[in-house]
C-alpha cells in the first residue's frame, strides 16, 4: 500500500466544527488532557516567575506558614489558651496551616487567573480551564516545601505519624479539589463581575476563622461536627491532623466535606464551561 | 474526496454596545443585584421600558470556502469584521449564528509573542510560547536551533527577554510563530510590526509557508503584502462579504468601492471626533490605483470632523511593499490656534513625478491633534495600494528610483 508522500498532512484527519452553543455545554474534559503540556508549562511559568521576582525566592513558601504558626502559637496557644487536642500548639496549628495555605493561595491565584491571562484568552484558543487548573497546581510545590518543615517539627516534638498516614495524599487531593472548585467558580465570576477580586480577601479571612486551624473541632459537640463538615476545609484540616499527628478521626465530617468539595467542583466546571464562550469578549 | 480546508456558512457575530450606562464594560455585582432586584418592578410598570439595545453585527451572513493549499487574503476597512472572522475561525470567540468547518490542524497567529513573559529567558519563552501556540514539546525541541538561528539571538538565549531590544524580542517571537506547522494558518496583521528588515524576513517566511501547500488566511492592511502573497482575496465591508475573487482584480474593485460616494452606511465617528473616508488616488490619465512611474498623481481623502479640533497635523504617508517609508509629508499645522471645525473637509495631496521603481506601494493618511477637551486623537486611514507601472516593470532592479537619467559621455581630449 502506497502512502501519498506529497502531502504532509495525511497522518491525522482533524475536523473542527464551530457553531453557536446555547445553555449548558459538554464538558469536553478530554481536551484538558490534550492540552496537558500547556498546563505543565503554565504551571512551570507561574512558579518560575514567582520565585524569580522575589528576594527570598523559595523561602517564602516556608516563611508564610512558619510566621503564621508563631503568631497563632503566641496569641491563641499561649495567651488565649486555646486547647490543642493534647498536642504542642505549634505543631497542632502548623499541621493545619499547611492544607489551609494550599487552599487559600490556590483560591487567590485561581480566581484572578482568567483576568490576568486576558492577553492569552483574547489571542489564542485552548481549553480555558487550563488557566485556573495551572494556578492551583503551582501551589502544590509551595506546599511540598513547607511540608518538609512539618517533618522536622514532628521529629523535634517527637510526634509519631499514625498508620493513617497513607491517607495523606487523599487529603491533599481533597484540598486541591476544594480549592479548584471554589477557584473555578470565582475565576469565571470575576470575568464578568470585577467585584469578585475584592471579595476574595474577605472570603479567605472569614473562611480561615470558620475552619479549625487555630482551634480544634473537638470544641463542638459530636452531632454538630457533621454539619461543620459542610465547610470542606474543616474535614480536610482535621483529616490532616488525624493522619499525621493522631488526633480524633474526623469520621463522618470528612465524608460530608468530600461530598461538598466534589459538588462545588462539578458545579463550578459546569458554570465555567457555560460562561467560557463569552470570556474573550468580556475579559 | 473534497479538497475543502475551510467552509464558512452564514456566519454572523453580534456585539452589544452601550448596553450599560456606566463607561465600564464590566458589570459590577451590585449593578447586577440591583437589576435583578428591580426586575419585578420593571415588569409591573409598563411605562419604564428598556432602552433599545445598541446591537452591532460585526459579521453578517458571511459564507465562503477555501481549498487546501489556497492562500487567501482578507481585506476591508477598519471595523469591517476581518479580525472578528479570524477570532471565530480560531475559536477564541463564538459566532452568534452560522457554522464553520475546518479540516486540518489549525494554528492562529493573531499577534506575535502571545504569552511571552519578560522575566523568562529566551529559551524558556520559546518553550512557553510554543506550547501556547499548540506545539508539542518534542516538536519545539526539534525546531529549537532553527528558531534561534532565525531570530539571531544565540548569544542572549539564556538572558531574560526583558533585557532584549524590541527588535530582538520581535524576531524571537516571530521565530516561534513561523515554525508552527499547522495545516491551516490564520494570520492577522503581524507584519505591521518591526522594522523593514524584519518585515522583509517575515514576508519571506510567510511566502515559504504558503508554498509548502498549507492553507493560509491572511488579514492585512498592507495591500502590497497581500498582492504579493495571495492569489485570491475576499473583501469584507461592514461585516458582509463584499466579494471574493482573484487578487489583482479584487483590489481594483475594492478601490472603486472606496471611490464611490458612501451611501447610508457611514461608519460611526471614531471617538465621535473624526473619520477618514478614502483615500483615493488619481492621476491625469485615470482614477485608480495604477499609475506610470513618471506620472504626477494626487491622493485625495475626505476628513469628516465631528468635534472641534485644535493643533492638528495631517500626514500623507507612502510606503513600499515591505513598509519602508518613502514619503512622509505633513501639513505642519501643530500650532495651537489652528482649528478644524466640524464638517467635511476635502484633502488633496499632489505629488510631482516621483520616478519610483515599478512595483506595489501603499499609501495612507494620518491625523493627529486634540479636541478642545484635551483628548488626544490619532487617526489612521485605510492603506490603499498604489501600483507603479513602467518600462522596467518585471525586471529585478536595484535602487529605489528610476528617474529618466541622461548620460553624457564625451572624450576629455579637447583637441578633437
Amino acid at each position: 500500500m502506497a502512502f501519498e508522500t506529497t502531502s504532509p498532512f495525511k497522518q491525522e484527519k482533524v475536523h473542527i466544527h464551530i457553531e453557536p452553543t446555547h445553555g449548558w455545554v459538554a464538558l469536553r474534559l478530554y481536551e484538558l488532557w490534550e492540552y496537558r503540556e500547556l498546563l505543565y508549562f503554565l504551571t512551570w511559568r507561574d512558579l518560575k516567575v514567582r520565585y524569580k521576582q522575589t528576594v527570598f525566592g523559595v523561602a517564602w513558601a516556608i516563611i508564610q506558614p512558619l510566621f503564621t504558626m508563631i503568631v497563632f502559637s503566641l496569641f491563641f496557644g499561649k495567651l488565649a489558651k486555646v486547647p490543642s487536642d493534647g498536642l504542642p500548639y505549634p505543631i497542632f496549628s502548623y499541621a493545619a496551616l499547611l492544607p489551609w495555605n494550599l487552599f487559600a493561595s490556590s483560591l487567590g491565584q485561581s480566581s484572578n487567573s482568567l483576568v490576568n491571562s486576558a492577553n492569552l484568552i483574547k489571542k489564542i484558543y485552548f481549553p480555558r480551564l487550563v488557566i485556573p487548573f495551572s494556578s492551583v497546581l503551582s501551589g502544590v510545590i509551595d506546599f511540598a516545601i513547607a511540608f518538609a518543615i512539618l517533618l522536622g517539627m514532628m521529629v523535634y516534638y517527637e510526634v509519631r505519624p499514625t498508620p493513617a498516614i497513607w491517607l495523606l495524599p487523599f487529603f491533599v487531593l481533597l484540598t486541591l479539589i476544594a480549592a479548584l472548585g471554589v477557584g473555578v467558580w470565582l475565576s469565571a465570576l470575576n470575568v464578568e463581575f470585577r467585584d469578585v477580586r475584592y471579595v476574595i480577601p474577605f472570603l479567605t479571612q472569614f473562611w480561615l476563622f470558620a475552619t479549625p486551624v487555630a482551634y480544634p473541632s473537638s470544641l463542638l459537640a459530636e452531632g454538630w461536627r457533621i454539619l461543620y463538615g459542610v465547610n470542606p476545609m474543616a474535614g480536610v484540616v482535621e483529616g490532616f491532623r488525624w493522619a499525621l499527628l493522631g488526633t480524633q478521626p474526623p469520621s463522618a465530617m470528612i465524608g460530608v466535606s468530600a461530598l461538598i468539595s466534589l459538588a462545588i467542583l462539578a458545579s463550578g466546571v459546569l458554570y465555567f464551561r457555560r460562561m467560557e464562550k463569552s470570556f474573550a469578549d468580556l475579559v | 474526496m473534497s479538497n475543502i480546508a475551510i467552509r464558512v456558512e452564514h456566519l454572523s457575530k453580534k456585539y452589544r454596545l452601550g448596553r450599560r450606562q456606566s463607561n465600564s464594560k464590566y458589570r459590577t455585582l451590585s449593578e447586577s443585584l440591583l437589576k435583578w432586584a428591580s426586575t419585578p418592578w420593571r415588569r409591573l410598570s409598563s411605562k419604564d421600558h428598556r432602552p433599545p439595545e445598541n446591537i452591532v453585527w460585526a459579521l453578517k451572513d458571511v459564507s465562503f470556502e477555501v481549498q487546501h493549499g489556497e492562500v487567501l487574503g482578507i481585506i476591508g476597512r477598519n471595523g469591517a469584521g476581518k479580525s472578528t472572522l479570524l477570532k471565530i475561525l480560531s475559536r477564541i470567540t463564538e459566532p452568534t449564528e452560522g457554522s464553520v468547518d475546518l479540516y486540518g490542524r489549525v494554528g492562529s497567529l493573531l499577534e506575535v509573542g502571545t504569552g511571552f513573559h519578560p522575566e523568562l529567558t529566551g529559551r524558556e519563552n520559546i518553550y512557553l510560547n510554543g506550547a501556547i501556540l499548540g506545539m508539542k514539546r518534542a516538536e519545539i525541541e526539534r525546531k529549537f536551533d532553527e528558531m534561534v538561528d532565525f531570530a539571531e539571538v544565540e548569544r542572549f538565549i539564556d538572558t531574560p527577554v526583558k533585557h532584549y531590544s524590541s527588535g530582538m524580542y520581535l524576531r524571537l517571537a516571530f521565530a516561534v510563530a513561523a515554525h508552527l506547522e499547522p495545516d491551516i494558518l490564520l494570520v492577522d496583521e503581524i507584519l505591521a510590526v518591526g522594522d523593514a528588515q524584519f518585515q522583509k524576513k517575515c514576508l519571506g517566511k510567510m511566502g515559504q509557508v504558503a508554498q509548502q501547500g498549507r492553507t493560509v488566511l491572511f488579514v492585512s492592511h498592507n495591500m502590497a503584502a497581500i498582492s504579493s502573497m495571495c492569489k485570491t482575496i475576499i473583501v469584507l465591508e461592514s461585516g458582509k462579504l463584499k466579494l471574493k475573487g482573484p487578487t489583482a482584480q479584487s483590489i481594483d474593485d475594492y478601490q472603486s468601492t472606496l471611490n464611490a460616494p458612501d451611501d447610508e452606511s457611514n461608519p460611526p465617528l471614531q471617538h465621535g471626533v473624526a473619520i477618514f473616508r478614502g483615500p483615493t488616488i488619481a492621476s491625469d490619465h485615470r482614477v485608480g490605483t495604477s499609475i506610470q512611474s513618471g506620472d504626477p498623481f494626487s491622493a485625495c481623502i475626505d476628513l469628516i470632523v465631528g468635534k472641534e479640533f485644535v493643533g492638528y497635523d495631517l500626514f500623507c504617508i507612502l510606503m513600499d511593499s515591505i513598509g519602508n517609508i518613502i514619503v512622509h509629508a505633513h501639513t505642519d499645522n501643530r500650532n495651537f490656534h489652528n482649528t478644524l471645525a466640524p464638517g467635511v473637509l476635502k484633502v488633496k495631496v499632489t505629488f510631482p513625478p516621483l520616478w519610483l521603481k515599478p512595483g506595489v506601494y501603499s499609501l495612507h493618511f494620518k491625523l493627529i491633534g486634540a479636541t478642545l477637551d484635551g483628548e488626544k486623537i490619532r487617526l489612521l486611514s485605510d492603506h490603499i495600494p498604489l501600483s507603479i507601472g513602467g518600462e522596467a516593470a518585471g525586471e529585478a532592479l536595484l535602487g529605489v528610483l528610476t528617474p529618466p537619467i541622461h548620460w553624457a559621455i564625451n572624450s576629455a581630449d579637447p583637441g578633437h
